[in-house]
């Protein structure tokens, strides 16, 4: 979240802060097959999707206790007919709204619904530059698609607001990339590097960028930043691997952050499903006020009791939360652990040696070809994951 | 900064991806933009509410100083509106 935007907890109070953001993932079902995409592994076997009456129920109730931006994503968002009924929903509480989609599915008339309805925002994704890479990346014929789209936002007096998830394969595009961006006249861009998790951390040997490539890409979006000033806000966000500290996860456990995902459960991020040491409410069974308040999964991080050394007797972590629990538990095997991509973790060695693998130029030596996010895949990978994954609350 | 002064004539509205409400949970007015919410603080609020798209800068303080009788905003609101312009989040138009 943008640094202006909300003032983080202190994580020593054990007063509980109002959910500001909520993230709804109204759907797993995607057309692309992004192999970064940040949506579990196992996805497809993830119960059924929440009805339209759940929805409006959580926004209402999400909205009482005090969220206000609210982001429909997904998978594709647009593979469900009643997101407009959501859109207006949430404009009459009084959310602001931003819809994350690749824009496959998004036609005039429904751009037309959404303007009426009072959303507030359309953020876009691509893939890359090019054609050949944005389809390759997302495994499907999508970039004119996209262009298409982009018009479509403009024409809709939109602020145009482009997402483009760099790595390996496409960072030394960058200089293109922008050049698209600024062609197509993009308000807000978002270059996002990716993050080691799900379907990214499968293909991590494939996607992790070396320093070398990391320093050119962040030194020419610089020189864009400059040049175009206020007319482009650009973020630059760095790969985790690539620091001596870790990101202040989600502003801190249960602070700020409350992500519905498409079977109802809820979860204070996208990736928390994962651990399994914990169990998390579904929204069909519980109402989010008791969720947030009540539920033993927001609770079990907040504060810093549950920490261990170095963190616990760590001034600095008031400041970064000891970092994300779901990167402590997917690389040492226990979420209390302090994210080993802190130096002062005594595990930090394991993102080192990753890094170290990924200085080399040209492709870097894999153990298996890329895993394509898609359904064959998941099923296959569910049943790999089945014994150490938590039920579905 | 050397944002160009706001003339007292220019009409000033709210910039297109801001929007301003009451949030009862902060009790406060806020700014709400894409990913992120400004607090703003009660006299700010108060400015902001006067902004519609219609009134000029001048018609700001007027209005403000009818509703706060007997104290001289004029400097005031006209610091906030330069500082609120240079942060982009408002936009002055010229008269004629």
């Amino acid at each position: 979240m943008d640094e202006a935007g909300f003032v983080p907890n202190k994580p020593a109070e054990r007063k509980i802060s109002n959910p500001l953001w909520l993230n709804a993932e109204i759907t797993f079902r995607c057309p692309l097959h992004c192999i970064y995409c940040y949506n579990p592994v196992d996805y497809a076997r993830s119960g059924p999707e929440l009805s339209t009456e759940d929805w409006l129920r959580v926004l209402r109730e999400a909205r009482e206790l005090g969220a206000v931006q609210l982001g429909i994503s997904g998978g594709e968002p647009l593979l469900r007919d009643d997101v407009e009924v959501m859109v207006a929903e949430a404009h009459r509480l009084g959310y602001y709204t931003n819809l994350l989609t690749s824009g496959v599915g998004l036609t005039e008339k429904r751009i037309a619904a959404f303007k009426e309805g009072g959303l507030d925002q359309i953020q876009l994704s691509f893939q890359d530059s090019t054609r050949e890479l944005n389809d390759f990346l997302s495994s499907t014929r999508t970039f004119e698609l996209k262009e298409k789209v982009a018009k479509l936002i403009k024409q809709y007096e939109y602020p145009m607001v482009l997402n483009v998830v760099l790595h390996r394969l496409n960072i030394d595009h960058i200089q293109a990339i922008l050049d698209m961006a600024e062609a197509m006249g993009v308000e807000h861009l978002e270059l996002a590097n990716t993050q080691y998790y799900a379907w990214a951390l499968i293909n991590r040997d494939q996607l992790l960028p070396s320093r070398e490539q990391l320093v050119r890409a962040e030194a020419i979006t610089n020189q864009f930043r400059t040049r175009m000033g206020n007319k482009c806000k650009v973020y630059f966000v760095v790969p985790d691997y690539y620091a001596t500290r870790p990101k202040a996860c989600m502003n801190g456990w249960g602070s700020v952050f409350l992500n519905i995902a498409a079977d109802g459960l809820a979860l204070p991020c996208h990736e928390a499903r994962m651990l399994p040491a914990l169990t998390f409410p579904n929204v069909r069974d519980h109402d989010v006020r008791w969720i947030w308040h009540e539920s033993p999964g927001f609770n079990a991080y907040r504060g810093d009791d549950w920490m261990q050394e170095p963190c616990r007797s760590c001034p600095e972590k008031t400041k970064d939360f000891g970092g994300c629990r779901c990167q402590a538990y997917m690389l040492t095997g226990d979420a209390t652990n302090t994210d080993p991509v802190c130096d002062l973790s005594p595990k930090h060695h394991l993102i080192t040696d990753v890094t170290a693998k990924a200085q080399t130029t040209g492709q870097p030596v894999t153990v298996h070809p890329i895993v394509f996010r898609d359904d064959k895949n998941s099923r296959k990978l569910s049943e790999k994951s089945q014994p150490e994954t938590t039920p579905v609350g | 900064m050397s944002e160009p002064r706001i003339a007292a004539d220019a009409v000033i509205e709210l910039e297109r991806q801001y929007r301003f409400q009451w949030e009862a949970a902060q009790q406060s007015h806020v700014l709400l933009y894409p990913e992120g919410m400004i607090k703003l603080s009660g006299s700010a609020g108060e400015i902001m509410k006067c902004i519609d798209g219609k009134t000029t800068a001048a018609g700001i303080v007027e209005k403000l100083e009818q509703a706060f009788p007997g104290n001289d905003l004029r400097q005031d609101v006209m610091d906030f509106l330069e500082v609120a312009h240079g942060r982009g989040w408002i936009r002055a138009k010229q008269a004629g």
